[in-house]
């Protein structure tokens, strides 16, 4: 996993509430394989009309968020289905930190095991970033999670939380199947004592 | 006996998840014990995962793979999938069943389902266990008085390797329903009020238990329709307490414990409910009395009203960031604000999805459909082959036929478009299933969520309907 330590970048903002993952990638393209990239089929149905073309109207479509690095979304991004391919392609399109006011659990997750930070900031602070994004001439954001710091266009600077487990893996680029593969004496110990205290539980 | 006073009083969850910590620190994420993997066709990322680092699988008898999302509903091979691209995938899950040796009920083995309509119905999801499947709807198990979260395939991999998942612990939210569901409502009905109250993420976080008179009255099907939808409220799972009926509906399934084994479990299973003095986060209250039969609107399942309702005016919302969203949902929908909700027309059903495709769901739709034409195209997908097979020695599946409607293979279908079941550009589907966003059931489908007999009814005006005007 690619370490994340400070990160300044473009932040695109995408201002809707409740975007699910069957928006960052439809159903038809989970198919591929990781291979063959999923860059461009991030957002397809938002990013492109039914010929295919680019849709003026998002966000990524215009620049300078064609090459943003950040996204800054609304409450209960990535909600919906657990398809990790959603991660894939937001890693793969070169999204590396996401802003937001909450996740859906299951995206967040996925986020911490492909080195994206999910950052959450308070729906007050999230909505004004969202309008100077929009509005603005300064795009760039920066996130720097050893501090646990953003810095938002215009030099405001705001506070974000993450647990520290993740935060020390997304650093440090720890791959945490790694991590337990060196506990598996631990893992050994517990599944003995869980057999012998509840067989019923074994198939 | 030991002295309970020193025992801090513990939740559902808190019970079943102590016993499961294998590794805990001081700060941070608990590594976790897995009981039960479900895996389906959208682990091929996992396999490949696993097999670049060169690991296998630590414990495959508890490793169970189902293929699901992308088999036809016409046929019960890959070579009658929709495509070749999609007969490739459900073939690339085979070869991963046969490369890994996990437990495996293929497209032709009358075990084969929806994976959450198949882990109950097997035994294999018990109380007091952990369950994960790379699915979101994984919450469905918990009404066993199971944890069952829905993982990506990195976590998938990870349990597959070491039984084990890092997690946090999540916030515990208790809704009560209190009262009674009145006779002409389900337990979609039930979820979709809730969804409609606290929001879809109105639960981030959090686990459900859900309780009260309400919920303890319900089947166990009635459960499993309403922790499926916990995620649709952002929830990391839901659960309902084990009880009798739970233990009831447990006995004797194929997987389940017998013998002294089976009084072993039960025994420890009646002392999870949460103790009466358990303290949650939150607390909701919902009277079940009031719920009506539910219709969405919109394009998130928060989007839900009683049928006797409107589309509502976006003007009216309370943020500048709902009423947007509300417009573009109206937009997509091709709905006006005002329009009675009984005044919009479907052009298509479906009877199906890990959320209503159980025999009470199939019996619901067929009471309504009985004796009647539907005037409109649709599906009947049942939730696995035994369910098809138990509908079929009712009769219900001519119930189904001769009301106009396809009676089909199990699998996932048209809830989530993966297999080429789909609703068209334009297209108006009223349907069982658990999402209406924005090209779920296809690209440009409009979806409207509903209990199955709620379906039923549609099928037969062609239009949105109280269910309880074609009652009596």
């Amino acid at each position: 996993m690619e370490p994340f330590i400070r990160l300044r970048g473009v932040a695109a903002p995408l201002p809707l509430p409740n975007v699910d993952t069957d928006r960052i990638i439809p159903a038809r393209f989970l198919k591929r394989s990781r291979a063959d990239g999923y860059g461009s089929v991030l957002f397809h149905d938002l990013r492109y009309d039914a010929q295919g073309r680019d849709r003026d109207d998002f966000i990524l479509n215009r620049e300078p968020f064609r090459r943003a690095s950040i996204l800054v979304a609304d409450d209960n991004f990535g909600c919906g289905s657990s398809r990790e391919a959603a991660v894939y392609a937001l890693q793969d399109y070169g999204i590396r930190a996401i802003v937001a006011p909450s996740f859906g659990d299951i995206l967040y997750n996925n986020c911490l095991k492909n080195g994206i930070v999910p950052v959450r900031l308070d729906q007050v602070t999230v909505s004004a970033l969202l309008r100077t994004l929009l509005e603005g001439c300064d795009n760039h954001v920066t996130v720097d999670l050893e501090n646990l710091l953003v810095m938002l266009p215009g030099g405001e600077q705001k506070t974000f939380d993450i647990d520290p487990f993740w935060q020390e893996c997304l650093i440090k680029g720890i791959d945490d199947l790694e991590l337990t593969l060196g506990h598996e004496r631990d893992i050994d110990q517990f599944e003995a004592r869980y057999y012998a205290e509840q067989p019923w539980a074994a198939l | 006996m030991m002295a309970m006073s020193a025992a801090a009083s513990r939740t559902l969850f808190d019970k079943i998840w102590d016993r499961h910590v294998v590794l805990a620190r001081e700060r941070g994420p608990s590594l976790i014990y897995i009981d039960r993997d479900f895996i389906h066709e959208g682990s091929f990322h996992a396999f490949a995962d696993l097999k670049r680092r060169g690991l296998s699988i630590r414990s495959p008898r508890h490793v169970i793979g189902v293929p699901d999302h992308y088999v036809p509903t016409r046929g019960r091979s890959a070579a009658e999938a929709a495509s070749s691209d999609i007969g490739k995938v459900i073939t690339r899950f085979e070869e991963n069943m046969a490369w890994s040796g996990v437990r495996h009920f293929p497209l032709n083995d009358p075990r084969q389902g929806i994976v959450h309509v198949v882990g109950p119905e097997q035994g294999l999801s018990l109380p007091g266990l952990t369950v994960v499947c790379s699915d979101s709807h994984t919450s469905t198990h918990g009404a066993l008085g199971t944890i069952a979260l829905g993982v990506g395939q990195s976590e998938n991999a990870h349990v597959m390797a070491t039984q084990t998942l890092w997690q946090l612990r999540p916030k515990a939210l208790r809704i009560n329903v209190r009262g009674s569901l009145s006779s002409d409502v389900s337990a979609k009905d039930l979820v979709l009020t809730i969804i409609a109250s606290i929001g879809a993420s109105g639960a981030t976080g959090h686990v459900i238990e859900y309780a009260g008179p309400a919920v303890e009255a319900l089947s166990m099907e009635g459960r499993l329709t309403l922790c499926n939808m916990s995620i649709e409220a952002g929830a990391r799972c839901g659960m309902v307490a084990p009880d009798d009926k739970t233990f009831e509906y447990l006995y004797g399934r194929p997987f389940a414990p017998v013998g002294a084994l089976w009084d072993t479990a039960v025994a420890y299973w009646r002392t999870l409910p949460s103790d009466p003095d358990a303290v949650f986060d939150r607390e909701v209250e919902i009277d079940g009395a009031a719920v009506e039969p539910m219709v969405t609107w919109g394009t998130s399942p928060e989007d839900a009203l009683p049928i006797t309702g409107a589309v509502p005016d976006p003007a009216l919302f309370a943020s500048p960031d709902r009423r947007a969203a509300a417009d573009a949902a109206l937009s997509y929908m091709g709905l006006r604000p005002g329009t009675l909700l009984e005044e919009i027309p479907v052009q298509r059903v479906f009877i199906g999805s890990c959320t209503n495709s159980r025999l009470e769901d199939l019996r619901a739709a067929a009471a309504v459909l009985r004796g009647r034409k539907a005037v409109v195209p649709g599906l009947v997908v049942p939730g696995s082959t035994l369910v098809k097979r138990e509908a079929e020695a009712e009769g219900l599946d001519r119930v189904f036929r001769e009301a106009g409607l396809e009676w089909r293979d199990s699998g996932c279908s048209m809830c989530v478009a993966m297999n080429g079941d789909m609703v068209g550009p334009g297209e108006r589907c009223a349907s069982t299933s658990n999402r209406n966003f924005v090209g779920r059931q296809g690209p440009g489908a409009r979806t409207h969520l509903m209990s199955p007999a709620m379906v039923a009814a549609a099928a037969i005006t062609g239009h949105l309907t109280d269910v309880r005007r074609l009652r009596n």
